[in-house]
């Protein structure tokens, strides 16, 4: 089925006074509607130069990049500028005119697309009280902290009735607490007006909090796609286990505790599980030492929100027997865990 | 020595010079406003890049700005000839005073808008608002407190010039001080002169801060 954005063999060149950049490579994107879509990469992947491909602020170097069919570089300026105005925008650094108050923030985008002045101001005070906002109408931005800030960038987005929201970097610059009320306000929206968000981050902790489907971008290529819970469960690539394994989100501190684990995982064989929500009614680790009569050991031991839901992770060193090994892996997944390998990959 | 006469050709001063300046000002700012939004625009690094239009009005902005003042004056004599049917005389001082004005302010104007954060920029531009809107509805509005700040040095800057049209007789508190104090040795009516130059420039400056403060909304 064709998504809402078709993303095909999209490259972006950028060419400097010395060199040429290769930015992105061979991108392939569907997205549907109604998805909350995570982009997440290392910073310097290129992520951010994608999502402005998705509204054509950078024209890709090749590839097409379609919204609802129309395929994005066969547009005349006019139109072009007519279809940004359905697909909103956020940013890291929130972006609003600093000399305007917040109703006229909003209003912005409406006056551009020329609503009356009135009927803006009606629009707008519905929006803000959509983002909580009512009471700081009359404010200006620098009297608004970060997440209000953004509260009003998502009111301003939301104004022309967009698709699409595209979310660059859109809690980077907030703290967790923040953050997560900044999310829940994404998530309300995608449930309440259907529109699908795009989310540009770094951190997994995002991905795992918002999005149904996650794309992994390193080094200008697109290593791994897929649902959230899938990768989540069973990475595949290099640069997806690395942000899933390592990846804390931003203030998930763990001191210290990463090298221990490497030290103890050394030459052992380790494997990380992932509980499943049925899966966390049985007491499926003791069974399974009662079971084997061998003992493991537990290196690891977290839960994570992963699509809203908090699901079970563990690293487990199992006892030296090959057999006794292939046993356990056998009698976790039979209990519907996501069982796999994780020794090479440790460092 | 202070006659009624001396008084009155000091309170005419001030009028030509206040006029000289107010109404080169405003033309510096007809000319010089679209040129300077031109600049910025066009920039390599603005919304609209055009090498081209850009370099041609950077090197009229350069040249202009490098004749000295007093030289520029007497090369647009014959223009200002032209257009106001003398050379001498406040209405004629304006003439030169805009033509050197017009490029300093083009380039304060340019400066101003560059200071816009890039990022507001990309998000009108993301909204589908088209180069004019961006430069009305953004530059100007984001700017505009940049943009007085500018004026209010345009305005002391273009006063200082007028005072210097006085040696060719330009009219005006410069024109005063120069045939008083130094064609006949009053120092006196020279030192009344300067000192209410700097009152002038003075009370321009408070107003266009005070203005410019009240109108910045990025401070609390």
């Amino acid at each position: 089925m064709a998504g809402i954005i078709e993303v095909r063999n999209l490259k972006k060149v950028y060419t400097t006074k010395d060199a040429e950049v290769e930015a992105l490579q061979d991108i392939n994107l569907s997205i549907q509607a109604g998805d909350i879509y995570g982009i997440i990469g290392m910073s310097g992947a290129g992520k951010s130069t994608l999502v402005r491909c998705l509204n054509f602020l950078e024209r890709p170097t090749e590839g097409t990049v379609e919204i609802e069919g129309k395929d994005l570089s066969t547009l005349t300026d006019k139109e072009l500028r007519k279809q940004r105005s359905q697909i909103a925008m956020i940013f890291q650094h929130f972006n609003l005119l600093m000399q305007k108050n917040v109703i006229d923030n909003i209003c912005f985008p409406l006056v551009i697309s020329g609503m009356t002045k009135k009927e803006a101001r009606k629009k707008a005070e519905e929006l803000l009280e959509i983002v909580g906002m009512t009471e700081k109408a009359k404010a200006y931005p620098s009297q608004l902290s970060g997440g209000q800030k953004q509260r009003v960038a998502i009111a301003r987005a939301l104004a022309v009735n967009p698709k699409i929201l595209l979310c660059d970097e859109a809690t980077s610059a907030l703290d967790p607490q923040t953050t997560q009320s900044i999310l829940a306000l994404l998530k309300d929206i995608n449930k309440r007006y259907g529109i699908t968000i795009v989310i540009i981050t770094h951190e997994m902790a995002v991905v795992r909090e918002i999005c149904s489907h996650v794309a992994i971008i390193g080094n200008g290529h697109l290593v791994e796609q897929g649902r959230v819970f899938d990768i989540f469960s069973h990475p595949k690539t290099k640069e997806a286990k690395e942000l899933i394994v390592k990846g804390k989100g931003e203030g998930e501190v763990e001191p210290n505790l990463e090298s221990n684990q490497r030290e103890l995982m050394k030459g052992k064989s380790c494997i990380r599980i992932v509980f499943s929500e049925n899966s966390s009614f049985e007491p499926v680790i003791a069974n399974m030492v009662l079971k084997f009569g061998q003992p493991v050991n537990i290196l690891k031991a977290d839960t994570k929100n992963v699509e809203g839901i908090a699901r079970g992770e563990m690293i487990l060193g199992l006892p030296e027997e090959k057999e006794v090994q292939e046993n356990m892996k056998a009698y976790l997944k039979e209990r519907g865990l996501a069982v796999e390998e994780v020794d090479g990959y440790v460092d | 020595m202070w006659t009624e006469e001396v008084i009155w050709m000091i309170i005419e001063g001030i009028r030509d010079t206040l006029y000289m300046t107010l109404a080169s000002t405003l033309f510096g700012y007809v000319l010089g406003l679209p040129m300077g939004i031109t600049l910025a625009v066009t920039d390599k690094n603005g919304i609209k890049p055009n090498p081209i239009v850009y370099k041609i009005l950077d090197v009229i902005a350069n040249i202009v700005r490098s004749i000295p003042f007093l030289i520029l004056l007497i090369l647009l004599i014959p223009f200002t000839r032209f257009l106001v049917g003398k050379s001498y005389g406040s209405t004629a001082t304006i003439v030169p005073l805009t033509i050197a004005a017009a490029p300093f302010i083009a380039r304060m104007i340019e400066s101003s808008l560059n200071e816009v954060d890039k990022g507001v920029i990309e998000a009108a531009q993301s909204m589908g608002a088209g180069t004019f809107t961006i430069i009305w509805k953004v530059l100007l509005v984001e700017a505009r407190t940049s943009i007085l700040v500018g004026a209010t040095i345009a305005t002391g800057t273009i006063l200082g010039y007028s005072a210097m049209a006085g040696t060719v007789g330009g009219g005006g508190l410069g024109d005063i001080a120069i045939r008083y104090g130094y064609y006949r040795y009053q120092t006196d009516i020279m030192i009344v002169t300067v000192i209410l130059l700097v009152v002038l420039v003075q009370i321009f400056q408070t107003i266009g801060m005070r203005l410019s403060n009240r109108l910045d909304k990025r401070k609390i």
